[in-house]
């Protein structure tokens, strides 16, 4: 979300002050993916990749704006985690930065995948803290001005749901071995239930993941377009006056922003991780039907 | 943003597998390494520290049971020393009694038995004495079986008395 302080974004609010619902289309703008990119030094027009198909799928490999917050956050991540990995290393007791990065991680290992996967899990720790930092990150990019929120983007939230899918089912395969885990999409039932159940399981395996890919992908953009909202108050009511409403909530949605930032990065490694961890026991399939956020 | 877009979805994979990959090598092996190589230390050391403290406690009351038995040990010894002490004076005292005793037994009798001897021999002067004082006066004016008789009236006196 790029509009705090965007000259870009007062410009085009200018120009759509007449229809509203130009006005809310261009504020939508700022939240929705585009090959441009606003910075504080220029409009940058990003550039467009040849597509290809695959499958009868069309893949547009275009370097939109999500995209480079994608690496923008990548790259923050390597860079961040990297420096702090040699610092810690020189020494026994980390402090700042570094103390902070390692009080996450332990939270991530003792409050995440140990609980909800045994001692077994620490194996997939890398994948989940790799999770969980790189949502945050993402997360915290949209809240920096002409910052962008790649998780407010579904295809984003269903690459990474996509990959915890992959993940839930290797955990669950590696833990049971593949046979025991064929077995288990029957549910357990007669046979002649067989055609009814295994689809019903099958979609089982499906709708968690895109679960997480969902809830993420709409609280980050909810919170976006509630910004967005109350920034556009100013423009339709256009007075200074009331400005000052609209604006004390921007600033007061901004740090539930940031919280929320927080929280569903930890949701989304926090749900990862309990559905390995139900697919790591034999019989833990049918509590995982009982969750909700 | 609702719009399905394959491509982006692809980035998306690609873009997190990559920093997956990076980071597993990069980042979290040397910070969770580090991390737990940490509480394994911490936990020796109070692992450490609680046998250490375990083991003063053990040294402090294996020092004070020593302490307590050297005490016992010296009160016993001093106890035995005061026993043989009197045992050992009044046995002093005993003989000494004894021998004083006996010396002064033996001097009695030696007293006594040099007592007789003079008597014996105070006696047997004193007939010579008085045979010989008799003899004198006798010589004079009596004849021999008077005398006799005086003499013998005489000593019967000396025995009576």
């Amino acid at each position: 979300m790029a509009f705090i302080g965007s000259p870009a974004a007062s410009d085009t609010l200018h120009a759509a002050h007449g229809a509203k619902e130009d006005l809310f289309a261009s504020l939508l703008h700022h939240v929705q993916d585009s090959h441009e990119l606003d910075t504080p030094f220029g409009h940058i027009v990003l550039p467009q990749l040849p597509s290809f198909t695959a499958g009868g799928i069309t893949f547009d490999m275009s370097i939109t704006k999500h995209v480079v917050f994608l690496w923008v956050a990548a790259a923050l991540l390597i860079l961040l985690t990297g420096i702090v990995a040699r610092r810690n290393a020189r020494r026994d007791v980390p402090r700042g930065f570094g103390n902070l990065l390692e009080v996450l991680i332990v939270f991530v290992r003792d409050e995440i995948v140990i609980p909800n996967m045994g001692t077994a899990g620490v194996k997939y720790l890398p994948y989940l803290l790799t999770t969980f930092f790189y949502i945050l990150l993402m997360n915290l990019l949209g809240l920096i001005p002409y910052g962008a929120s790649s998780t407010g983007n579904v295809n984003v939230t269903a690459g990474l749901a996509i990959i915890a899918f992959v993940m839930i089912q290797a955990a669950a395969i590696r833990a049971q071995g593949l046979k025991h885990y064929l077995a288990h999409l029957t549910g357990g039932v007669h046979w002649v239930l067989w055609p009814i159940m295994i689809p019903i399981e099958i979609l089982g395996l499906f709708t968690k993941p895109f679960a997480l890919c969902i809830r993420l992908f709409a609280n980050m953009t909810g919170g976006h377009i509630v910004l967005v909202s109350l920034i556009g108050l100013i423009f339709i009511f256009k007075s200074y006056i009331i400005a000052i409403a609209p604006a004390s909530f921007v600033v007061a949605i901004n740090f539930l922003e940031l919280f929320v930032a927080v929280l569903q990065a930890y949701i989304f490694t926090m749900l990862t991780s309990l559905f390995m961890g139900l697919g790591m026991q034999a019989e833990g399939h049918e509590a995982a039907e009982g969750h909700g956020h | 943003m609702l719009d399905i877009n394959p491509g982006l979805i692809l980035w998306t994979v690609i873009t997190f597998l990559i920093v997956l990959a990076i980071l597993r090598f990069a980042a979290w092996k040397p910070l969770v390494g580090a991390l737990t190589a940490r509480e394994d230390k911490i936990r020796a050391s109070l692992q450490d520290a609680q046998e250490a403290q375990q083991q003063a406690r053990a040294l402090l009351e294996e020092n004070r049971k020593q302490l307590a038995l050297a005490e016992e040990q010296s009160q016993r010894i001093l106890k035995e020393g005061r026993a043989m002490a009197e045992r050992l004076k009044t046995e002093i005292l005993e003989k000494a009694d004894a021998s004083a005793r006996h010396a002064i037994t033996q001097a009695q009798e030696e007293i006594q038995r040099e007592k007789e001897a003079a008597l014996i021999q105070l006696r047997s002067e004193v007939a010579d004495l008085a045979i010989l004082a008799a003899g004198k006066i006798l010589d004079a004016n009596l004849d021999t079986a008077k005398q006799r008789a005086l003499v013998d009236a005489v000593i019967r006196d000396i025995n009576k008395g």
